[in-house]
């Protein structure tokens, strides 16, 4: 074979060569794309599902509050020689009195005041209105009792099902028989939203109110953020020490012999051990054995504690065995103890790999909701939780059970908004994690 | 002192016997070394015996020698000789491996260095140690040098901190170059630099016995000759240790040679008469290049 021959072949080969090396780069850059697509998708639709429901059909009403209507005595004062507990008495007496009063026939003159030529009977005028209006203007008499005898401006949520026909989420063209509003009804809504008196307003409700089944409109998701920050904590105050420390014992301190293999062995099948199973686990241990109490953030964060562990263990032990080991050298070189030269050396390089192990962890742990259910999370719970052992839900768990209310159509984009919401905490949770790596590997 | 003819090729150094380990000493330590310059040095550690195991694999056999104070001893031999090995014994840093067994004595002014009584921590702040790549903390130049006299609460007032560190800096011919920024990290100096940043390191805790693992492996020749000026310096106040690969530097900087051969002392003496005249046929093959 001479040199010319010698080098044909090799340019043979060549050409095959880079085909093959084009076609794999484009097979790469097909399955990012492909992936690329799937969470364009994704997004778009919960975006486009979900955006709509961060504004509400309101109505802003002139509300008479008639005296003739709201006939309550004067609002008691503290009196000279009563006791605080008598006058505590008398107050929620007459508190008591003021809910008592027929705030919806108020309700329903505002609507009428706002449309004079409506035909819709009381209840068809008040089913526009949300129910909770009449708690709010009780709530304003209650503040101030000088309201009555005087006209206000209110803003008032829209019932859902008017907030669903005004933004067409309903076939306009359907019977009566199958509309969830009554023609009249109908009628006066789009009267009122063309006159302005119904608007769509941005709904902070959402971050502030509670869920609620009587009032759907006003359902909020402050309970289920609240929950979840709670366990958020729990989860961070509990699998970062523990998972931190067991990991510096086993890398750095435990002798290499079966007992370790094993403990080794078992965190990695910790780690592949479905999530239902640890809300089992939850349930047998934490509930009917050391009796917490049921739907507590606290015991919701301990499941998810257990779930977490294994991640943060599992991650803390590679990052502190990529560290060299002329670094440990160095400092017992110079007569450092073994804990020293962990505690001062060693394990803070590995803090960057520990704290994006820990968030990845935790906004796992965040998104998770088949342990919560059998823990009795998914509860309706219309508070926002004081304490982690007050009843709770989260918010994974807020998401399952409005996509799972009766109320499809109105759900179906606070469903969406919800996972927006839980989204954004995890990116924010993400970006965080992105933030101080790079701030904790600058000062390294 | 007896005169040989070998070593008046060497003028300049005074005469000096030959020490031939042997282990009939065991019982009876040896007070004095010579080395090649003036008088005979007292013998700072003195080590018997020692064997050393990694698992079933015999990595040393009966090695004893006796490392004269104040003066620069230096390990040469092939790789995998042993003598990193032996190095390591004298501060026990084979401890913290897995596996690792050593037998023998090892005597640090009279006292077994693997008393039990004896806490390695506080050995290894007698005995300092240099890496054979530099191995600064990944934190400030003043926190690097800081560091051992913290630990060992040698210097509590951050006055006498300062103190020790410029000391030590100075010590390390490194003072005028960093002077002007000690809080900046001590990763970000030179591979030289760095060097010296770990030798002025190791003398912040004042050892008395100082070990170096090929200090000048991993540096330029200008680096290395600057970290040999310094081991010169150090000796009026530190008994050096070096191991090194190459035997110029070992005839540059040391007074006393030892030669490792597959885990066994060859043969230890002055420097010089181990590079003039060597008693054994394997030392003789080493140094001008048959093998290694």
């Amino acid at each position: 074979m001479n040199a010319q021959e010698r080098l044909s072949l090799i340019r043979a080969g060549l050409s095959a060569r880079h085909a093959r090396e084009k076609r794999f780069r484009l097979y790469g850059v097909a399955a990012i794309a492909a992936a690329l697509g799937f969470v364009a998708i994704l997004f778009g639709m919960i975006l486009v599902r979900g955006l709509p429901a961060f504004t509400q059909a309101t109505l802003s009403l002139d509300v008479a509050f008639d005296p003739a209507i709201l006939k309550v005595e004067d609002k008691p004062q503290r009196r000279e020689g009563q006791s605080p507990a008598e006058f505590r008495k008398a107050l929620l007496d007459w508190e008591r009195k003021v809910t008592m009063l027929n705030f919806n026939r108020i309700v329903e003159q505002a609507v009428r005041a706002a449309a004079p030529g409506t035909t819709a009977d009381a209840r068809q005028a008040l089913s526009i209105v949300e129910t909770n209006a009449r708690f709010q203007l009780r709530d304003m008499v209650v503040a101030d009792p000088g309201l009555i005898g005087r006209t206000v401006r209110v803003d008032m949520l829209a019932s859902a099902n008017a907030d669903n026909w005004l933004k067409g989420n309903i076939d306009r063209s359907l019977p009566d028989a199958q509309q969830q509003l009554s023609a009249p009804a109908r009628a006066l809504a789009d009267q009122l939203h063309a006159d302005g008196r119904i608007r769509f307003a941005f709904a902070w409700h959402i971050f502030t109110n509670v869920d609620s089944r009587s009032a759907p409109a006003a359902a909020g998701l402050a309970g289920a953020f609240v929950g979840s920050l709670y366990m958020m904590l729990v989860v961070i105050v509990l699998a970062v020490p523990i998972g931190v420390m067991s990991a510096v014992y086993l890398e750095e301190f435990a002798p290499k012999n079966r007992f370790t293999d094993l403990i080794e062995v078992n965190i990695n099948n910790l780690a592949a051990v479905p999530s239902i199973v640890f809300g089992l686990l939850g349930a047998a241990v934490f509930i009917n054995w050391f009796r917490l109490p049921l739907s507590a953030p606290l015991v919701g964060g301990l499941v998810l504690t257990l779930m977490t562990l294994p991640t943060v263990i599992i991650a803390t032990r590679s990052a502190l065995r990529a560290v060299p080991p002329s670094l440990r050298q160095a400092a017992l070189g110079l007569g450092a103890s073994r804990t020293q030269t962990v505690f001062h050396h060693v394990l803070p390089v590995t803090y960057p790999g520990i704290l994006t192990a820990t968030i990845i962890g935790v906004a796992q742990a965040l998104g998770e909701t088949a342990p919560l259910l059998l823990i009795g999370m998914n509860a309706f719970v219309a508070q926002v939780p004081a304490t982690p052992l007050d009843q709770s839900t989260a918010l994974p768990v807020q998401i399952y059970l409005w996509q799972g209310n009766e109320n499809r159509n109105f759900f179906e984009a606070r469903t969406s908004a919800a996972i927006i919401v839980l989204l954004a905490l995890m990116l924010t949770l993400n970006a965080i994690a992105i933030f101080l790596r790079t701030r904790l590997e600058k000062r390294a | 002192m007896t005169t040989n003819a070998r070593t008046e090729a060497t003028p300049m150094h005074m005469p000096a016997e030959r020490i031939v380990p042997q282990s009939d000493l065991y019982e009876t330590p040896s007070s004095t070394v010579r080395t090649p310059d003036a008088e005979p040095r007292p013998a700072r550690i003195v080590a018997r015996k020692v064997n050393v195991f990694y698992g079933a694999k015999q990595a040393l056999f009966d090695v004893s020698i006796d490392i004269p104070e104040r003066a620069v001893t230096a390990f040469i031999g092939p790789s995998g000789c042993g003598k990193s090995t032996f190095l390591r014994c004298l501060n026990r840093m084979n401890d913290t491996i897995e596996g690792c067994r050593v037998t023998g004595t090892i005597r640090l002014d009279g006292a077994d260095i693997a008393d039990p009584a004896l806490d390695p921590v506080e050995l290894r702040a007698r005995v300092g140690m240099v890496f054979q790549k530099p191995n600064p903390f990944p934190k400030s130049i003043y926190e690097n040098v800081a560091y051992g006299p913290r630990i060992h609460g040698l210097a509590r007032a951050r006055a006498d901190l300062d103190a020790v560190v410029e000391s030590s800096l100075r010590k390390a011919g490194l003072w005028g170059e960093v002077k002007d920024r000690l809080n900046e990290p001590g990763t970000g100096l030179s591979g030289g630099q760095q060097q010296r940043l770990c030798i002025a390191r190791a003398i912040a805790v004042s050892p008395e016995v100082i070990l170096m693992d090929e200090p000048c492996s991993a540096l330029d020749p200008i680096a290395t000759a600057r970290i040999e000026e310094l081991i010169d310096e150090l000796t009026q106040n530190f008994t050096i240790v070096i191991v090194t690969h190459s035997m110029q530097q070992a005839a540059r900087v040391s007074q006393r040679t030892a030669f490792f051969h597959l885990g066994n002392l060859v043969e230890e003496g002055p420097t010089d008469m181990i590079f003039t005249g060597p008693l054994e046929k394997r030392t003789q093959d080493y140094i001008t290049g048959r093998f290694g």
